[in-house]
């Protein structure tokens, strides 16, 4: 029998490992992607004629050299920006035609006619630390996105999601065409609801 | 017969390599998923703050990066420890933003060169100022959409 030698191993089987272990480290594995708030700077040419804006339809915020942040002229913590925000927003002050009928604010006469016309003006020295108008920024944005979730909520019940999450779904490319196109019509009433009217002033050189 | 002769050689069957290039291509796919590809050697710090209302940045050929820091440790002797603006591989000032928005919006397609949007992955740190600059530029180039890159997060991380 010296003639019979060991039988050959059966390497058929080993793509198939291959492919197992390459499939589960695709599914595993996450590219990572950036994320952060998405701004749209001001176009360059200087409007000419300014529209006047009522001061009760604005929400100043000025961020300090010291880091301080400071809301309609008072000394506030970073922590109670975001309800002050809201609370402004949704004020729904306005009369007659500029009244407001899906706000839940107080109809204070003396802050907001309606989220059309609530201006938030953001301002910050150019000494503020970044990361400090980031916050900022977030706590407005979080704001904004308060409100909307809930009005998204309100009226498309039947979404079973918030603004954001049907947000993220919309710009998520695996999404069906269709389920898009029916979405954006939503989110765009939505946004016509509470749009994000924030202002950014050019930081004073001085101080 | 010859079919008989080398049956009787007595040597050892080869082991069968058909499944070596599984195994490579295996691990290449693996490397090619798994591995961020950073162009941009940094040459700052670069802690982004956090923030959690935060929208994805996918589709990365739309994307202009704009890195601002301190310069890192190794740096730090030869170009100070001021905050400043990292193009590409190389510091720049505020004066050159303009200039590069240009030549990457340039290079390219032309059916994304009004859908891009400039990421500015700024470190926490970094006094406004630096970035107003930045900003006051990218006007100037009309490149309007930006991105301020953070971390996941809430504020209370930024302290």
């Amino acid at each position: 029998m010296g003639r019979r030698s060991a039988p050959e191993v059966n390497a058929g089987s080993m793509a198939d490992i291959a492919f197992l272990l390459l499939i589960f480290f695709l599914v595993t594995t996450t590219i990572e992607t950036d994320s952060g708030i998405n701004r749209k700077l001001p176009p360059m040419e200087e409007i000419i004629d300014p529209p006047i804006i009522k001061e009760r339809n604005i929400f100043t915020v000025v961020v300090n050299k010291n880091n301080q942040i400071l809301v309609e002229e008072k000394l506030m913590e970073l922590r109670n920006l975001r309800s002050e925000a809201v609370s402004f927003l949704d004020n729904g002050g306005g009369l007659a035609e500029e009244a407001c009928n899906y706000c839940q604010g107080s109809k204070d006469r003396s802050s907001s006619d309606n989220p059309d016309k609530a201006i938030i003006s953001l301002k910050n020295d150019r000494e503020t630390d970044y990361k400090v108008y980031i916050s900022v920024q977030n706590e407005l944005v979080a704001a904004y996105n308060e409100l909307r979730n809930r009005e998204f909520m309100r009226l498309y019940p039947q979404e079973n999601m918030d603004y954001v999450q049907a947000d993220r779904k919309y710009t998520d490319p695996r999404t069906d065409k269709k389920v898009k196109d029916k979405l954006k019509e939503k989110l765009s009433v939505i946004k016509l609801m509470y749009p994000m009217k924030l202002s950014e002033a050019e930081p004073n050189k001085t101080s | 017969m010859s079919k008989f002769k080398k049956k009787g050689s007595g040597e050892l069957p080869k082991i069968s390599t058909a499944s070596l290039p599984d195994i490579v291509f295996m691990l290449l796919f693996f490397f090619m998923v798994a591995t961020v590809l950073r162009d941009n050697t940094l040459m700052i710090q670069n802690t982004l703050p956090a923030a959690d209302q935060i929208q994805k940045l996918d589709k990365k050929d739309r994307v202009i990066y704009i890195y601002a820091g301190k310069p890192s440790a190794r740096y730090q002797d030869k170009y100070g420890n001021q905050p400043r603006i990292q193009l590409n591989d190389k510091f720049a000032t505020v004066g050159d933003v303009g200039a590069y928005i240009l030549a990457e919006r340039a290079s390219k397609r032309e059916e994304l060169q009004n859908v891009l949007t400039t990421a500015l992955k700024v470190d926490g740190e970094t006094k406004m100022g630096l970035i107003s600059d930045i900003k006051q530029e990218l006007r100037k180039v009309n490149a309007l959409k930006i991105n301020y890159t953070t971390r996941i997060g809430d504020f209370t991380q930024n302290n």
